[in-house]
């Protein structure tokens, strides 16, 4: 079970089990910005896929003096931050659903979180030492 | 990790037949789940064998004339049979429905029916459901006001202040949406599902309550609110057409609309 308040094993009332550890308080950030990064998701990853469809065939040179356009590099910027934003944030209410072991939803969201950071500031280097 | 298959001891066998009247022509066969924790035996499927020539149009009413003239040990819960109180809340062809408000004919193969999924089983069709009765205690439900009542007078509420408690006043608390919601299945501990909080809403939208703030503190949290991933079994599965959904979808526009 998630927590031991929550436990049918234990002796607690269902009551003193339901109010358990009371209310967060948060939740609502988590929430409103997975909806706000989708909605900049939308034209942004249209975007990004048109762009990358157009430059099909484009040689090496011409790729890169694509993404050093400033406003390329600009979008391609926010695209990376918010995708890797969204991905963890997804991830995070998957694993929080599904995982009851407390050390495991722990160790997963950790991981998660660490690894889309990771990526993002990796693509973000990617792109920052082709446009600075 | 969720649990996505049965227990050994929850696995259910086949049970006994009991036929129809050799004479009987509108037969149809209705397979109940059954479970005594008398015996400790498996749970079963029965299978009864009922003329609906001699039988009313609902459900219910088969299930009443089982008990009364096939099988007096089936066991499950109903008062009004006119769906009002919310008793006869149970699994019917695989939807949450109550029993008095199911028509036999809807249901064209035979009728499975089983107790409200995800529940522990006190007997046959008899869920435990004091969990949720905690639940929406815990959320308070009755008006709460430091202005005290004018003399001799009702608090006022403006018509289009009561329009707004309209598909919310009218849950009979039957349960049935909680249970039909796969979120609640796998963090019913924390989460507080869809007839909680449509209860919590109709409280948070009326005009006399003073408590607005206080309650909403109280469902601010990743588990007691935000396990709501906008499914809609629970606007699906409701008899009385009710949208807790949407009265969720409302508490967490409060939720942002009080931060900015």
């Amino acid at each position: 079970m998630a927590n031991e308040y929550a436990d049918h094993t234990t002796m607690r009332s269902a009551l003193g089990r339901v109010r358990g550890l009371g209310s967060a308080k948060g939740g609502t950030d988590h929430w409103w910005m997975q909806r706000i990064t989708s909605a900049a998701l939308l034209p942004l990853t249209l975007w990004f896929a048109l762009a990358a469809a157009s430059l099909a065939g484009a040689s090496y040179a011409e790729t890169v003096a694509w993404i050093g356009r400033p406003w390329n590099a600009v979008l391609l910027l926010a695209t990376i931050g918010l995708t890797f934003h969204h991905i963890a944030a997804g991830m995070q209410v998957v694993l929080e659903d599904y995982v009851n072991q407390e050390w495991a939803k722990m160790a997963a969201i950790l991981a998660v979180k660490a690894i889309c950071w990771l990526l993002a500031l990796a693509s973000a280097l990617a792109v920052l030492r082709i446009a600075v | 990790m969720a649990t996505f298959t049965l227990p050994k001891n929850s696995t259910i066998q086949p049970g006994k037949t009991y036929k129809a009247a050799p004479d009987a022509k509108h037969v149809k066969a209705f397979k109940i789940y059954r479970w005594d924790p008398d015996t400790g035996a498996n749970p079963r499927t029965d299978t009864y064998e009922i003329d609906l020539d001699k039988c009313g149009p609902m459900v219910l009413d088969a299930l009443i004339k089982i008990k009364n003239e096939v099988d007096s040990t089936l066991t499950f819960r109903r008062s009004c049979r006119e769906g009002i109180c919310g008793s006869c809340a149970m699994n019917i062809d695989g939807l949450n429905t109550l029993a008095c408000l199911k028509p036999i004919e809807d249901v064209k193969a035979d009728i499975r029916i089983s107790p409200l999924p995800h529940l522990p089983v006190v007997k046959d069709l008899v869920p435990d459901l004091s969990q949720l009765y905690a639940q929406l205690r815990s959320i308070e439900p009755w008006l709460k006001s430091d202005t005290p009542p004018p003399p001799d007078a009702e608090r006022r509420q403006s018509k289009e202040e009561r329009a707004k408690l309209d598909g919310l006043w009218e849950c009979i608390l039957c349960f049935c949406c909680s249970t039909a919601c796969p979120s609640y299945w796998w963090n019913g501990d924390r989460y507080l599902g869809p007839a909680v909080l449509l209860q919590a809403y109709r409280w948070i939208a009326d005009s006399r309550d003073e408590a607005t703030g206080g309650r909403l503190d109280n469902l601010e949290d990743p588990f007691r609110l935000y396990r709501c991933h906008t499914i809609m079994n629970c606007t699906r599965t409701c008899p009385k057409g009710l949208n807790p959904a949407a009265a969720i979808g409302k508490i967490k526009q409060m939720m942002v609309e009080r931060q900015s």
